[in-house]
């Protein structure tokens, strides 16, 4: 007799999670399943957890939830080969409850939190691969797992299986991703002590300061960079869309120490001791890749149903909302006694009323229009640090000549009309 | 010290390796007539994937399971499945 739950959810991420828990505090019979040795094993970000999405599931989740520094300052670089033109906000306010947002360390993190769905009555069971779903008259009925008899059915499946998300694509939710709709992207940990971190981003103990770095990051490639401070280590990372790391032909790792010996970078991190290396997919492919997200018995959540602002750098946050709406879903339907894609549809309705999919909606163009119009990485932003360059050089030359040969560079480049059409062009792609 | 270059970087990681492959080449001879680029030799974030001159050497081992050479394989080459349950990469960090 095959064991039988309310919900299988299928990943111990932050959406994963966030659905065991909230259905477990509702009193339903909950089994999660991670394929690692434990909750995070296989889970990677750049370090950043918002404070709002995770308050709604642990209020004052700061007090006891492992975490590295909140972020009090966030900068954004625009840099080219031996410059930076940077800009950023920092306000005491994010120092003080209840905060903007977190560093975090996700293996870490990822077990409190699991921790937590556990003790509100969710089974977690570890080291366990889910390798389909089981359909039975066109209806999830449960999953096949790579243990010996290793068949387990549930009213609901909930796929949290992230980026790959193996199972939505065997359910013909979606096909296979294109190399343009995901970002491979590269970190490492490097260890220093507090002291050097507190002195070089001019901070105090727990604060924390993030850059987001543009340009010649990715050799101007469409993607990021980030740098993030920890408690005593710090999170360097680069990535750009697949799609572009294939035509340019780069290896991420060598991107990475181009980056890490950048002359705008390397005095942040010198000294420091590499702790660990990893690499990780990020679908940005944003609202038009997002898959059908509920069916028969089955709902898609988090990175596996492509919920990711990557403009923003929101994805847990986003993966720990659509985590509690699908299990606000599932709790109804249990109600009802029904779990056919039209009940489970309330979650869909629920995540398109969203800040999420609204937020994709916004920037449903970006990604799109920063892949073929590659100009505004490889080529505004040299010119506008060598504008800046040129601004603040006293040389003798009165400002208002300065300005006009500034724009007479700009244009004479590429031409007025090139310069316009592309101003508007980013301008409809984010606005 | 910073890691200087991929092997070092590997070097960092704990690997619990299974006996199989996840990742399997599926016609070594579509690597070697169709593909000249061999693109997952590139772009692999771990090198698992080496040329050897008539066919492609798998080095599962060092896998990230990030999914890139199964996206990126211009020939859909690549059967890519997760390790057993427990196994591969092992991130204690990040």
């Amino acid at each position: 007799m095959p064991e039988k739950f309310d919900v299988v959810v299928v990943g111990a991420g932050p959406a994963g999670t966030a659905c065991a828990l909230t259905c477990a505090r509702n009193g339903l019979n909950v089994l999660l399943i991670e394929r690692g040795e434990y909750p995070g094993a296989k889970n990677v970000m750049g370090g950043v957890l918002y404070r709002q999405q995770m308050e709604d599931l642990i209020p004052e989740f700061w007090m006891e939830a492992p975490l590295e520094r909140p972020v009090i300052e966030q900068r954004f670089w625009m840099m080219d080969k031996e410059s930076v033109i940077s800009f950023g906000y920092k306000g005491l306010e994010w120092a003080a409850p209840p905060y903007n947002n977190f560093t975090v360390l996700r293996a870490q993190f990822d077990q409190w939190f699991a921790k937590k769905a556990v003790e509100a009555g969710a089974l977690l069971i570890n080291e366990t691969v889910v390798t389909e779903c089981i359909v039975e008259n066109g209806k999830v009925v449960g999953v096949r797992t790579d243990r010996p008899d290793g068949e387990i059915y549930a009213d609901v499946v909930v796929l949290a299986d992230g980026v790959n998300s193996l199972l939505s694509k065997q359910l013909g939710f979606h096909k296979e991703f294109r190399p343009d709709e995901v970002a491979l992207t590269v970190m490492e940990v490097i260890n220093l002590p507090k002291e050097k971190i507190n002195d070089r981003f001019n901070l105090e103990d727990n604060q924390g300061c993030t850059i987001e770095i543009f340009g010649d990051s990715t050799k101007g490639n469409l993607g990021t960079a980030f740098l993030y401070t920890n408690k005593e280590s710090l999170n360097i990372g680069v990535g750009t869309t697949l799609s572009s790391m294939i035509k340019a032909k780069l290896k991420p790792y060598e991107l990475l120490d181009y980056l890490k010996n950048h002359p705008m970078v390397k005095p942040l991190i010198a000294g420091g001791e590499s702790a660990e290396y990893l690499a990780h997919l990020i679908p940005e492919g944003g609202f038009r890749s997002v898959p059908k997200v509920a069916g028969n018995g089955v709902v898609v959540i988090g990175d596996a149903a492509q919920l990711v602002n990557a403009i923003h750098r929101e994805g847990s946050n986003m993966a720990m909302h659509s985590g509690l709406l699908a299990a606000e879903a599932v709790i109804e339907a249990k109600n009802r006694g029904d779990f056919s894609e039209s009940s489970l549809n309330s979650y869909r309705e629920a995540l398109y009323n969203s800040f999420i999919i609204k937020d994709l909606e916004k920037y449903k163009d970006a990604a799109h229009t920063f892949e073929k119009y590659p100009q505004y990485f490889k080529e505004y932003v040299p010119m506008m640090n060598q504008a800046a360059s040129k601004f603040f050089t006293v040389d003798g030359t009165p400002k208002r000549d300065k300005q006009k040969q500034i724009i007479k560079n700009m244009t004479s480049e590429k031409g007025t009309l090139r310069v316009l059409q592309d101003l508007y062009r980013a301008w409809k792609a984010v606005k | 010290m910073s890691t200087k270059n991929i092997e070092e970087k590997q070097y960092l990681l704990r690997f619990k390796c299974d006996t199989k492959s996840h990742l399997t080449v599926l016609d070594h001879d579509i690597c070697m007539t169709q593909c000249p680029d061999k693109i997952c030799t590139i772009f692999c974030p771990a090198e698992v994937y080496k040329w050897e001159g008539t066919r492609m050497q798998v080095g599962y081992e060092g896998c990230h399971e990030c999914g890139s050479c199964r996206i990126g394989c211009p020939y859909q080459n690549i059967k890519w499945e997760y390790p057993k349950g427990g196994h591969g990469i092992v991130f204690r960090l990040a």
